[in-house]
């Protein structure tokens, strides 16, 4: 992305700084920093209510913040001047029900951003979206309408339609809580490749099992703070606080 | 907080409220045609052979044989459908187109970002749906001018013209009502997702959440095309010669004989039963159509 914002490579892509956030007068968010590095994978993990999907949508400016900051490549997303275009170009998000655009085919849902927003060339965007359905294993669905396709096949037409827009950051919320268990490990499966080719990812879950495997470092938050963060192994196997401990022993 | 690590794995999902479908209760914005539609086929039949058979039963107190009566309905019928329904149908039909365009806008101010705009269009709708439609008519009759002048030319505005335009406006407000609640009906994961994708709030609304609902809003404006054409009578009152008007002219030119009053104002009922009975018929199976595909 050309644009000329103060960031170099070496500085978190994204920067979260003592974030608070309220709805009404229940604060939500209650002081959260954490810095991702680009081709980072980062998963946070909690309980319910605990936060975690206000954190992510305050990345994107889908909500937004009442004190601390939030950069993306050095611009900060909660500046009233923000270039809202700029940033919903670099950071792509997924969502838990899909919100597929029912009345369009998987392939028009994936072109549709890029050529009525950035108004890319029809062509070219056509390709693109072919070659990233492709890559989600959805070769032949191009033209089924969401309805026709299971939610497994919808979530990964969903990934595909965000990185239509060739963004640097994704992120994802919970984006198999709502999908049989027989098509999470699809879903799954495309986050990988994705983090493989090294996509910086940020990721609500609750699957453990694919957060040990495929993040850089877990962060655990509970109650509008972060409880505890570290690499996967350190997470898992020597957790300190005795909240992390029982949340972790109620899930593994 | 500690009680929500005791949920159930499932339980635990995200339940972010902002991302649930809104459930408002409706009131039943089909009432009309549901009522009509819940008519049985044989109801035009029946009505005509009522009409048919009726003077038979009023002959005793007339001197008019039946063949008489149906035979005068039968030499006016021509000139109560060309000139008197015809003009009923074109007012209902232009009330419906103006009240639709209009009432688009209206429904789209009634959920626009800036405050002004949506309690402006929240006072038209409000009045406009809850003024008596007759006094409406009158306000328009008497305010608006006979002729308009455009530049050199001058362009008359007749009667019906202006009956068009009072009853546009309980039109407009109630297609602005159905447009609002069209858009509301759209989870509004549809917004959430179309702003993560850089749409703007305009782009969003005409590109994404109007298409979705565009289905959902045809079987209420339906409905309102059958009510208004069962209301244009009202414009008789203002003098506009539709078929109530020229069905009383033409009594008067028989002679005003009371054995004429139920065939003659029997066959405009029949008339306009006729006319949006299959509409009220097709607008219910469009709506269980739509109901289930959404
Ligand atoms: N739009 C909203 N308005 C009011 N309260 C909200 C809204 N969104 C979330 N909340 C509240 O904020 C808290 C955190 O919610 P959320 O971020 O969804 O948590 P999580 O994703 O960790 O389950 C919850 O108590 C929730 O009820
Ligand atoms: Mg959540």
């Amino acid at each position: 992305m050309s644009d000329n914002s103060p960031w170099k490579a070496g500085q978190p892509i994204v920067s979260i700084k003592n974030v608070r956030k309220s709805y009404g007068s229940i604060e939500v968010l209650k002081g959260i920093s954490l810095d991702i590095m680009k081709g980072d994978v980062v998963c946070i993990i909690g309980p319910s209510g605990s936060g975690k999907s206000t954190l992510i949508r305050c990345i994107n400016a889908l909500a937004d913040i009442q004190d601390g900051s939030i950069t993306v490549e050095g611009q900060e997303v909660h500046d009233p001047k923000l270039d809202k275009l700029a940033l919903r170009r670099k950071v792509g998000m997924v969502f838990q029900q899909y919100n597929l655009f029912p009345h369009k085919t998987a392939l028009q849902n994936v072109m549709m951003a890029p050529v009525k927003v950035l108004g890319q060339p029809k062509q070219e965007v056509e390709a693109r979206a072919r070659s990233l359905l492709k890559k989600v294993r959805l070769e032949g669905k191009e033209n089924a309408y969401p309805g026709e396709l299971s939610g497994g096949q919808q979530q990964r037409v969903a990934i595909a339609r965000s990185l239509a827009m060739q963004p640097d950051v994704m992120l994802f919320d919970e984006v198999t809580a709502a999908l049989d268990p027989e098509t999470v490990k699809e879903v799954l499966v495309t986050i990988k490749e994705l983090a493989a080719d090294g996509m910086t990812c940020i990721l609500v879950t609750h699957e453990m099992g694919f957060a040990r495997e495929v993040a850089d470092h877990i962060y655990f938050t509970d109650l509008g703070v972060i409880v505890e963060h570290g690499p996967p192994s350190t997470f898992f196997d020597n957790a300190q606080d005795p909240r992390t401990k029982a949340f972790l022993g109620q899930i593994l | 907080m500690s009680d929500t690590f005791k949920l159930p794995l499932r339980d635990r999902q995200s339940d972010l409220p902002v991302l649930l479908p809104l459930k408002v209760p409706e009131p039943d914005v089909l009432g009309f045609s549901r009522w009509l539609a819940s008519m049985p086929g044989w109801t035009l039949p029946a009505l005509t052979a009522v009409l048919a058979l009726w003077p038979v039963y009023a002959m005793a107190q007339s001197t008019f044989t039946t063949e008489r009566v149906l035979s005068t309905l039968l030499k006016w019928t021509p000139l109560l459908v060309t000139k008197g329904f015809v003009l009923n149908i074109l007012i209902s039909f232009l009330t419906v187109v103006f009240g639709t365009i209009a009432g688009i806008f209206l429904g789209l101010g009634r959920v626009s970002h800036s405050r002004v705009v949506r309690l402006f269009s929240w006072f038209t709708v409000q009045l406009f749906r809850n003024s008596p439609w007759l006094v409406l008519l009158f306000v328009v009759m008497l305010t608006l001018p006979f002729e308009l002048r455009i530049g050199g030319a001058i362009i008359p505005v007749p009667d019906w013209m202006k009956a068009v335009f009072g009853l546009s406006l309980p039109v407009m407000a109630n297609i602005a009502e159905i447009v609002r609640g069209a858009i509301r009906s759209v989870p509004s994961g549809q917004w959430e997702a179309a702003e993560s994708l850089a749409f703007s709030r305009t782009q969003t609304l005409w590109q994404i959440i109007l298409p979705q609902c565009f289905k959902r809003m045809i079987p209420p404006w339906m409905n309102w095309y059958a009510i208004m054409t069962m209301a244009t009578p009202l414009v008789s009152l203002l003098g506009v010669t539709e078929i109530i008007t020229l069905t009383r002219q033409a009594m008067e030119a028989e002679g005003n004989h009371p054995s004429l009053l139920v065939p003659f104002y029997g066959f405009a009922l029949i008339i306009f039963f006729a006319y949006c009975y299959p509409i009220a018929r097709l607008t219910m199976s469009l709506e269980k159509r739509f109901a289930v595909k959404l």
